[in-house]
């Protein structure tokens, strides 16, 4: 047992100077010394990924000195947030990861607090939502899909790997709103994951798939599945979006990052100068690339609008849906 | 393929590839027996390690090499001292522990790598020959199937309904049902009974609870019970690794069958090793004869051979459905898809055709692993095992403090070890009751994935008509009937036909 906790230790070592070993070559232009993330989740998941690779490319870009990253879970994240507020005098240099749950999760009181409790930095990746049907399905437009819904909803199971009421739900609910068909009427099936849903999806349990782009893109690559239509505002590589389609909705699930409440504005527009100038870094493009994000940045006081938009439209189809 | 096979076995046999098979496999291993630390942590330190190397094959290979080392150390913690760090290997626990207390502690990890090793192997063997048309096998199943696959499982139950324990080994599987009930909700987007505690948002973390309810007990019992740690202290038989000959034919049978069980569980998306050790446990009680059955959970051999099979079984198994169609069916699937896709490789059904290399490389150096776990383990045995002789007041302090790390690690959130510790009091509170705690681990595994199948699958049919609907449901659903049935039969009449030996 004893020799088994060494190796880990041993392991942990090995990983961090792995990672760490390229950040030696930093530049000569360091706007900052330090940031440290902290991550409202566990080791590996989305929150966590983008904290780490925005700060692996900010220190081995030189931007900043070095980056350190906390992972603290709970409460869907809300326990973060709550540390973040309370502690907010010593952690003027920390900056928090979030996406578009934050909005979702205020809304439902899963926390007390939401965005405004905090000094919104970015917005600095995102992905569209996508729906999708099988390769071979009957299915071919979106038009189709609220064809079939309008005949019988209860002919029409929509899979998603998040909860009733999360984001592949609303996002469903939010295209069918838009053709002016019932959202309540959505028959949607919850998954814990994406990768179960879409089995679902190839299973012939579900007839569609709310999801994100990305995630869909692989699979429709391999052949596996059709993506019918997405959330963007415009055709992305000859996929539809509702928006082209003449339906009014967009959704981006967004990923940013929050300061402490009350840091100074000078301080904030380093946070934001910082992540607008990390954009053009070549360290930028090969992380993006190898995670397959979506440049999306909304920078500064356009991301708070951003923040209010969203919640706004996701509030009253929560509430039309009933859950609120 | 044949082309694509020769290829991947040049790439798995470079001796880079080796080393890194061999590195997997030894830090899975050792990191794998800390109580707590399951594939998925270990393999998300070794993501960027992985991606350094550059190669996706290579990097396939160490992570793949990384998880099984971790699902076949994971079952020394379970089997030494009851604390299981990975749901996978609970079910080991369940015979192994009784019998490392029974001074059989190298007997059962032998038993346990053996059966690894072949659960393993043939699993990999099943997945060189049918991966392409097994990844229908992963389409076929719909909530309704994955529900009744749950009650199926928990027919395991049964095994520690003893002789009067029938009615408490019930009330602790739905208590474990119930506990599985606390946090969001997936169908209704609402806490349940969270009290106010936003940690339990989310839901009782797995590794807490076992912890909890295995680990800290058996801290607590052993210094209560002095005369049972002392026993243990001058037994000497502790570092035998024989196995008997009636015992190797016991269990051979019982290896056959899970492996392959095991393995077709593993394609199951969302069903995986842990589902797969359950069933293999509660099938194999139920196959056994009755005067081997009463042994289940005091130590049985096959009680331990069968899910310690059917978990590495059901590894391989569960990248089926990775491989060949892109979908992780786990958690730690789910990471290692990440990295390949990292790698810019989209697994698919394209794969095999376009990346033949990386696909058979990674399928060879499964046989490979399996072989390098075995040496590697075999002659650590004695040593191992030797950890119960360690006095206990130098063993306890262990115990607490691997299984604290272990609730704390995985979370970061210390609120963790007061969850624990609270579990912890109340599953000691059991122990004295005379309460078995392996049901409630079990409900609580199979209810939460209970409850989410029951709620899509009605959801899907407008009612409970999904249980008769598809024939496959149902074929399932007359099965979990049968095998909690049959056993009652079947003890009924042998009580009828030797009226003296009751009497």
């Amino acid at each position: 047992m004893k020799l088994s906790f060494f190796k880990a230790a041993a392991v942990a070592g090995l990983a961090s100077l792995a990672a760490m070993s390229p950040m030696t070559h930093a530049g000569g232009h360091q706007q900052l010394d330090s940031i440290h993330f902290l991550v409202p989740g566990g080791a590996g998941g989305g929150w966590d990924g983008t904290a780490r690779g925005t700060g692996e490319v900010l220190t081995r870009s030189g931007l900043i000195g070095n980056a350190s990253y906390e992972n603290m879970s709970g409460g869907g994240g809300g326990k973060a947030i709550g540390y973040l507020i309370e502690n907010a005098e010593s952690n003027q240099g920390t900056l928090m990861v979030n996406s578009t749950p934050i909005v979702i999760r205020s809304l439902t009181k899963v926390f007390p607090q939401s965005f405004r409790d905090l000094t919104p930095i970015a917005g600095t990746i995102g992905d569209y939502a996508a729906l999708v049907v099988k390769a071979d399905s009957d299915i071919n437009s979106f038009s189709d899909l609220v064809e079939i819904f309008e005949n019988d909803p209860n002919e029409l199971a929509i899979a998603g790997g998040s909860v009733a009421g999360g984001m592949d739900h609303l996002v469903a609910a939010l295209a069918m709103k838009s053709a002016g068909a019932d959202p309540l009427a959505v028959k949607y099936l919850p998954f814990d994951a994406g990768g179960e849903a879409m089995a679902s999806l190839l299973s012939g349990e579900a007839d569609a798939l709310s999801t994100g782009l990305s995630e869909a893109v692989g699979l429709a690559e391999q052949g596996e599945v059709r993506i019918l239509v997405t959330t963007a505002p415009d055709v992305i590589d000859g996929i539809p979006s509702l928006k082209s389609e003449g339906y009014d909705a967009e959704f981006v699930n967004w990923r940013g990052f929050f300061a402490a409440p009350g840091i100074s504005d000078a301080q904030r527009d380093q946070y934001v100068k910082v992540l607008g100038d990390m954009y053009n870094t070549p360290e930028w493009e090969e992380v993006r690339a190898r995670n397959k994000w979506v440049n999306i940045y909304n920078p500064g006081s356009d991301f708070v609008q951003f923040l209010e938009k969203q919640e706004a439209e996701i509030g009253g189809l929560m509430k039309e849906l009933g859950f609120l | 393929m044949i082309e694509g096979m020769l290829t991947g076995l040049s790439a798995a046999i470079s001796p880079f590839n080796l080393l890194m098979v061999f590195i997997g496999c030894f830090l899975g291993t050792f990191i794998g027996m800390l109580p707590g630390l399951g594939p998925m942590s270990i393999i998300a330190i070794m993501i960027p390690v992985a991606i350094q190397l550059g190669d996706p094959a290579s990097a396939l290979i160490l992570l793949a090499g990384v998880y099984y080392g971790a699902i076949f150390g994971g079952s020394t913690s379970s089997i030494l001292i009851n604390a299981p760090g990975v749901a996978g290997t609970v079910a080991s626990s369940f015979d192994g522990y009784p019998m490392a207390r029974a001074g059989q502690a190298g007997k059962a990890l032998t038993i346990a790598a053996i059966s690894s090793f072949v659960g393993g192997t043939i699993g990999a063997l099943l997945l060189m020959i049918f991966a392409p048309v097994l990844s229908s096998v992963a389409k076929l199943f719909w909530s309704a199937e994955y529900f009744a696959l749950m009650v199926l499982g928990l027919t395991a139950i049964a095994a520690f309904a003893g002789k009067g324990k029938v009615i408490k080994a019930m009330l602790m599987t739905i208590f474990g049902v119930m506990l599985a009930t606390v946090g969001e909700s997936a169908l209704h987007n609402a806490a349940r009974f969270t009290m106010g505690i936003m940690d339990l948002q989310s839901g009782i973390y797995f590794v807490t609870l076992v912890m909890g309810l295995f680990a800290l007990p058996e801290a607590i019992f052993l210094v209560l019970d002095r005369k049972r740690s002392q026993a243990m202290e001058n037994n000497n038989k502790i570092e035998n690794l024989r196995i008997s000959g009636s015992e190797a034919k016991e269990i051979a049978p019982v290896v056959a069958r899970q492996s392959v069980l095991g393995f077709l569980i593993g394609v199951l998306p969302g069903a995986g090793a842990t589902m797969a050790s359950f069933l293999g446990y509660g099938v194999e009680r139920n196959l056994a004869p009755a005067g081997e059955r009463e042994k289940f959970g005091k130590g049985s051999v096959r009680g331990l051979a069968a899910p310690e099979t059917a978990n590495n079984a059901a590894c391989t198994g569960s990248f089926v459905p990775m491989l060949t169609l892109g979908i992780p069916g786990s958690g730690t699937t789910a990471i290692l898809l990440g990295a390949l896709v990292a790698l810019s490789i989209t697994p698919g059904p394209r794969m095999i055709e376009e990346q033949p290399e990386v696909f058979w490389a990674v399928i060879i150096s499964m046989y490979i692993g399996n072989f390098v776990l075995l040496i590697l383990n075999l002659p650590l045995i004695p040593y191992i095992a030797k950890l119960l002789t360690v006095p206990r007041y130098y063993l306890i302090p262990f115990v607490v403090f691997f299984s604290l790390i272990g609730a704390y690690i995985g979370q970061n959130n210390a609120t963790e070890l007061l969850i624990m510790v609270a579990l912890g009091c109340l599953a000691t509170l059991l122990r004295f009751g005379g309460y078995p705690l392996p049901p409630l681990i079990i409900g609580f595994i199979l209810g939460g994935m209970l409850e989410d199948n029951l709620g899509r699958a009605m959801r899907k049919a407008g009612g409970l008509e999904f249980l008769w609907e598809r024939p496959m449901t149902l074929t399932i659903m007359i099965l979990a009937l049968c095998l909690l049935i049959y056993p009652m039969l079947r003890t009924s009449q042998s009580n009828h036909n030797e009226p003296p030996k009751t009497a």
